[in-house]
């Protein structure tokens, strides 16, 4: 569980310094007026979609980090043997990286009023997100044709759990890109669009960050990587 | 203290309140069924956690029935008897607790105290509702389904949970598991809109520290259950692959009905960490709106301040963090790592701190109060002597050691059901009673309502006082039938009968609280905006019940604190937070 | 007032049943009675704490309760005050969690000189198992097991041929012995609960739990089942007898081993074992 405790200081952190900006010393009873005579304390001044995305973002993250929890304290047992990562893998995560960028594309693009790019953008992403997708299952099934079920090994079982979670993830993700690249081809306006489009892409790096650190869980380079930080620190 | 008047303001333009896109509901179904108007969906919420709690309670009079006359109801077999424990413990906690404190008062409360016009993405909220009402749907038909709903206990312990000695292994462990995912999602739907509404529309001059106290624990408490419910999110996904799929998540080899299982490799004791790591946190998601709210029953009808309202926020904030890191104390006795006992028994009796500061500002505000004793003060009451009891009973079970012989006890049962039950259950009926007339404009009889507490209070803790004792003699937990045992002495089972006699009594005194609920909506006294002159601003909204958008053309400007009651010097005892400064206060010593 | 005379009566109530009830611990039969008087001091220093908030606050209603004309202080806080308080209850927290610490150290430092005993459980009945004339307990797998071998030990394991075995049967244990339990389960999780012995632990599938005790006094004890178990968890029962040491060699020598339980495949190992040589 030391994962997941490492996580929730980083956000405890987050927290503490936000609520240190709001003046909770300060004795309320004494304060009585208009409140531009007390600075601080007000609304946050970031629309609320964004403040609810990165609130999403921290349940999300605290669930993939237990997950991850979970992974290594049943990895640090003897019997565990970690099956084969497919080749295929790398691919995806070359196409989940593309569609990441294109994603970060149209967002400067709306940036720049560019509507166009928006477009291109939005749908490049949208379709290499899908082609990730399909990757995965294509990765499941050649596991599944080389005997690694889901049932045969613990290893196994986190593998298509991880994958998995991760995959329902980005496909709850190509739902509001959908909606949001809809309301595009309807001519919305593209100064309405533009928040749409940033959460998207925020959206879109947070799951290739994941992907990125599941990926290198699933690898064995974490393992590695934290064994030369204990060594340093030993 | 030296009043001077104090010139220049008539107060100050509201905020610029940007043309809001408010939902407008265009017919009866949208307007009362699919609707996203908070409050609406605060009362949907509330009517649902009600109903499949009287389920609960009556699961409760069964498994009390069994307990105090064994043998004498033929129709409660021994799995029924599991399977009754089981969904008592898991709708009370989960589906009535949870769902009432936060979706209930969090949807109704929230944006009121604020000063907003609604919660900041009210279809969401109204998925959130929706997705709830299929969840407890999900829960109810397990008792339908073949082979009844499960009976592994509330904390659905593998490899107990998914194998054949345990009721309801092929349906009901299926349901249960879905109906938790669904709940969780539901939930988080919820808790974004909480707690965004709370950062981000609060109305001007509403800074953190003029918060009521209520906003700060159904606050933390949302921020808690976001980052704990994951957690049993994942248990409970990992428990229904072992189930359907065969994998070993939680399952090591064993031996089933006598034959070897195909499972093999999993670690139960890895079940038991994530469900505590959510399951801990659990507790204080009940117990900190309870705080909250019951800091502002107390303060409102003893008609002062809440004494030390700094140390209170911070104590929610102390208690909120804390919670994280005592989970393990659940696990004493379960064979986990022995060492890891010193560090959760130091955190848990730590959180005892914080908690304890809590309890002594709530009796330091009655000291020189202008105490009236109103049906939501008695809850109040009520809930302090509770909840003290079964916070002191908690430092019994969080110090390591002694956890051994009473853990899985009655002592345990008795523990949480005090803590965690009855003290939370006065809350909500305390406040049920304070924010009634500002749901329907009407107040609720207080001749029944006196009633009602008076058998509820005394009564539940009749019920739990003496049970601790049976946990002290060693009498199990979870059990069917005592049997004989030499350590019992038949006393022991006349305190179960009169316990029993007890909860049947307090259970159907809960009778004239519905009655009383249906009957004021129509027969009630009109109570007008304010009948209690409280000061937060959901009781100063221009209509009551509260319109479409809460307030009125602009939303209230916040000057002040929200426990300005009994100020010297003003007229009355109470200055909502809304009205604008006339005097200046230049209080002497009390800044000290 | 009666309301404020009720919450008085409730906290007297409380303390009068704490004492005159006839519902207590069991006698002690383990040298575990650290554990008791850890639970007197957190009564001690609870209860004190539980009369003096109730008593405060049923003078608080019975002192300030409305009357016409009353109006209340305006006492937003008292810094003095609260620092007492917490550094008052601190003391008090620090109290209760001293000794327990202390304690809970002994609880898991097991004395070289305990002997082992193992435990274990499965729906929904007890087996025990002790260590033969070697002193040592063979080891054993859930695999191993079958209707010869309930215990599923390991057959090819020399130690746990001297083991006895007792199925269906109670244990006996010798007084003034430490003994170190060793706790596992086949199926699902139990826990060894025996009310007097204090300690008790919960016996996970895929893994050996322990604790330890002497036992101190003579006398057949109930086992009863502490951790949900399934159906028939309530009736999942045994007896410990904690027998002088004459009475508990005379019990020890009617018991049988493992190798004396399952001869069969033992033999067949054994022939083969000395025929591949």
């Amino acid at each position: 569980m030391s994962a997941i405790i490492l996580f929730l200081t980083v956000v405890a952190v987050i927290v503490g310094w936000w609520l240190s900006q709001q003046r909770l010393t300060a004795k309320p009873w004494l304060e009585e007026g208009p409140v531009g005579d007390f600075p601080g304390g007000d609304s946050m001044t970031w629309p609320a979609a964004k403040v609810g995305l990165g609130v999403f973002l921290a349940v999300a993250s605290v669930l993939f980090v237990l997950f991850i929890s979970a992974y290594s304290m049943r990895m640090s047992v003897v019997d565990w043997r970690p099956l084969p990562v497919p080749r295929l893998l790398w691919v995806n995560t070359g196409v989940l990286v593309l569609s990441s960028a294109a994603l970060q594309w149209s967002y400067v693009a709306a940036r720049r009023h560019d509507t166009e790019n928006v477009m291109i953008g939005l749908l490049a992403g949208g379709a290499s997100a899908v082609i990730f997708l399909a990757g995965q299952l294509l990765a499941w099934q050649r596991l599944g044709a080389a005997g690694y079920f889901v049932a045969s090994n613990p290893a196994n079982s986190f593998f298509y759990l991880l994958t998995a979670v991760h995959g329902l993830h980005l496909t709850g993700g190509l739902v509001a890109l959908g909606r949001t690249s809809a309301k595009m081809w309807r001519g919305a306006e593209i100064a309405e669009m533009r928040l749409s489009v940033e959460l998207c892409a925020i959206y879109w790096h947070f799951m290739l960050l994941v992907w990125l650190v599941l990926l290198g869980l699933l690898t064995g380079w974490t393992d590695d990587f934290v064994d030369i930080c204990r060594r340093l620190l030993s | 203290m030296v009043d001077i008047p104090y010139e220049g303001i008539e107060g100050i333009p509201p905020a610029e309140v940007p043309d809001v896109e408010l939902y407008h509901p265009r017919s009866w179904w949208t307007r009362y069924v699919f609707s996203q108007d908070a409050k609406v969906i605060a009362i949907q919420y509330s009517l649902t956690a009600t109903a499949i709690g009287l389920v609960a309670l009556v699961l409760s009079w069964l498994m009390r029935l069994q307990l105090g006359f064994p043998g004498t109801f033929s129709f409660i077999d021994a799995n029924q008897y599991l399977q009754f424990i089981t969904m008592h413990g898991m709708i009370m906690v989960i589906y009535l607790l949870t769902a009432l404190f936060l979706g209930g008062f969090g949807n109704y409360l929230i944006p009121l105290m604020v000063g907003a016009r609604d919660m900041v993405f009210p279809y969401v909220n109204m998925l959130s509702y929706w997705v709830y009402l299929l969840a407890v749907l999900v829960l109810a038909s397990t008792f339908f389904v073949p082979g009844g709903p499960t009976g592994a206990g509330w904390t659905l312990y593998p490899p107990q949970a998914i194998l054949s000695g345990t009721p309801g292994q092929d349906w009901g462990i299926i349901l249960m598991m879905s109906s938790l995912i669904l709940f969780i999602i539901g939930f988080t739907m919820g808790g974004l809109n909480y707690v965004v509404t709370v950062l981000q529309a609060r109305t001007r001059g509403m800074t953190l520290m003029r918060l009521p106290l209520t906003v700060w624990g159904i606050f933390t408490a949302t921020v808690m259950a976001l980052l704990a419910f994951p957690a049993l999110f994942v248990a409970s996904v990992m428990l229904l692959l072992d189930r359907l799929l065969g994998t070993s998540f939680f399952m090591p080899s064993l031996v089933e009905m006598g034959q070897l299982s195909k499972y093999g490799g999993g670690s139960p004791l890895l079940f038991q960490h994530l469900f505590w790591f959510f399951g801990h946190p659990e507790v204080y998601i009940v117990a900190l709106p309870a705080f909250g709210i019951v800091s502002d029953l107390i303060s409102t009808h003893a008609r002062k301040n809440i004494f030390g309202y700094r140390m209170m926020v911070w104590a929610i904030v102390a208690i909120g963090a804390l919670s994280f890191i005592v989970w393990a104390h659940h696990m004493y006795v379960s064979g986990m790592f022995p060492q890891f006992g010193y560090f959760f028994a130091t955190t848990t009796l730590i959180i005892a701190i914080p908690t304890a500061i809590k309890v002594y500002n709530w009796v330091l505000t009655l000291w020189r109060g202008d105490i009236h004793l109103t049906v939501p003060m008695l809850f109040a009451l009520g809930f302090i002597i509770t909840f003290v009891n079964g916070g002191l009973t908690g430092l019994f079970l969080g110090n390591v050691v002694v956890d051994v012989p009473l853990s899985d006890t009655m002592f345990v049962v008795a523990h949480f059901h005090m803590v965690m039950g009855v003290a939370p259950i006065m809350v909500v009926l305390g406040a049920i009673y304070h924010w009634y007339p500002k749901v329907t404009g009407r107040m609720l009889n207080e001749a029944m309502g006196k009633f009602h507490f008076w058998v509820t209070f005394l009564g539940a803790y009749l019920i739990f006082f003496p049970m601790h004792y049976l946990g002290l003699l060693g009498v199990p937990r979870r059990y069917f039938e005592l049997g004989d045992a030499t350590f019992i002495p038949s006393s022991a089972h006349s305190l179960n009968a009169f316990i029993s006699v007890v909860a049947l009594t307090v259970g159907f005194s809960q009778m004239v609280f519905l009655f009383n609920l249906a009957w004021s909506l129509f027969k009630g006294e009109a109570s007008g905006g304010n009948p209690w002159r409280a000061t937060t601003l959901e009781w100063q909204t221009p209509e009551t019940p509260p319109g479409h958008g809460n307030w009125g053309k602009d939303l209230p400007v916040v000057y002040r604190w929200a426990y300005d009651y009994s100020v010297p010097g003003a007229a009355e005892d109470f200055i909502p937070q809304n009205q604008p400064p006339r005097a200046r206060k230049l209080i002497q010593g009390a800044a000290s | 007032m009666a309301v404020a005379l009720i919450l008085l009566l409730v906290a007297i109530g409380s303390v009068l049943f704490h004492i005159y009830s006839p519902w207590w611990w069991t006698p002690i039969a383990t040298n575990w009675a650290y554990i008791d008087h850890t639970i007197n001091i957190t009564f001690w220093i609870t209860g004190f704490v539980f009369v003096a908030v109730i008593a405060f606050m049923a003078y608080c209603v019975f002192r300030f309760h409305h009357k016409e004309g009353r109006r209340a202080d305006y006492n937003p806080e008292n810094k003095r005050l609260e620092w007492w308080l917490s550094v008052g209850t601190g003391v008090g927290v620090a109290a209760m969690l001293a000794p327990g610490l202390v304690v809970w150290h002994q609880f898991v430092t097991v004395p070289a000189d305990a002997t082992e005993v193992e435990v274990m459980g499965q729906q929904w009945q007890w087996s025990f198992r002790l260590p033969g004339k070697d002193g040592r307990l063979g080891t054993s797998d859930v695999r191993n097991i079958a209707a010869d071998n309930p215990m599923g030990l390991n057959h090819d394991d020399a130690h746990a041929q001297d083991d006895v075995v007792i199925e269906n049967g109670d244990l006996h244990l010798q007084v003034g012995k430490p003994v170190k339990v060793l706790l596992r389960s086949v199926d699902v999780l139990h826990d060894f609960y025996v009310p007097e012995f204090r300690a008790k632990m919960d016996m996970v599938p895929g893994m050996v739990t322990y604790f330890w005790m002497t036992p101190i006094r003579t006398g057949t004890f109930d086992v009863l089942c502490a951790e949900l178990c399934g159906a028939a968890h309530y009736q999942m029962r045994a007896k410990v007898i904690v027998d002088e040491e004459r009475e508990y060699h005379a019990w020890l020598e009617q018991q049988k081993t493992f190798a004396e339980l399952s001869p069969a495949k033992a033999i067949v190992k054994a022939t083969y074992q000395s025929g591949g040589k």
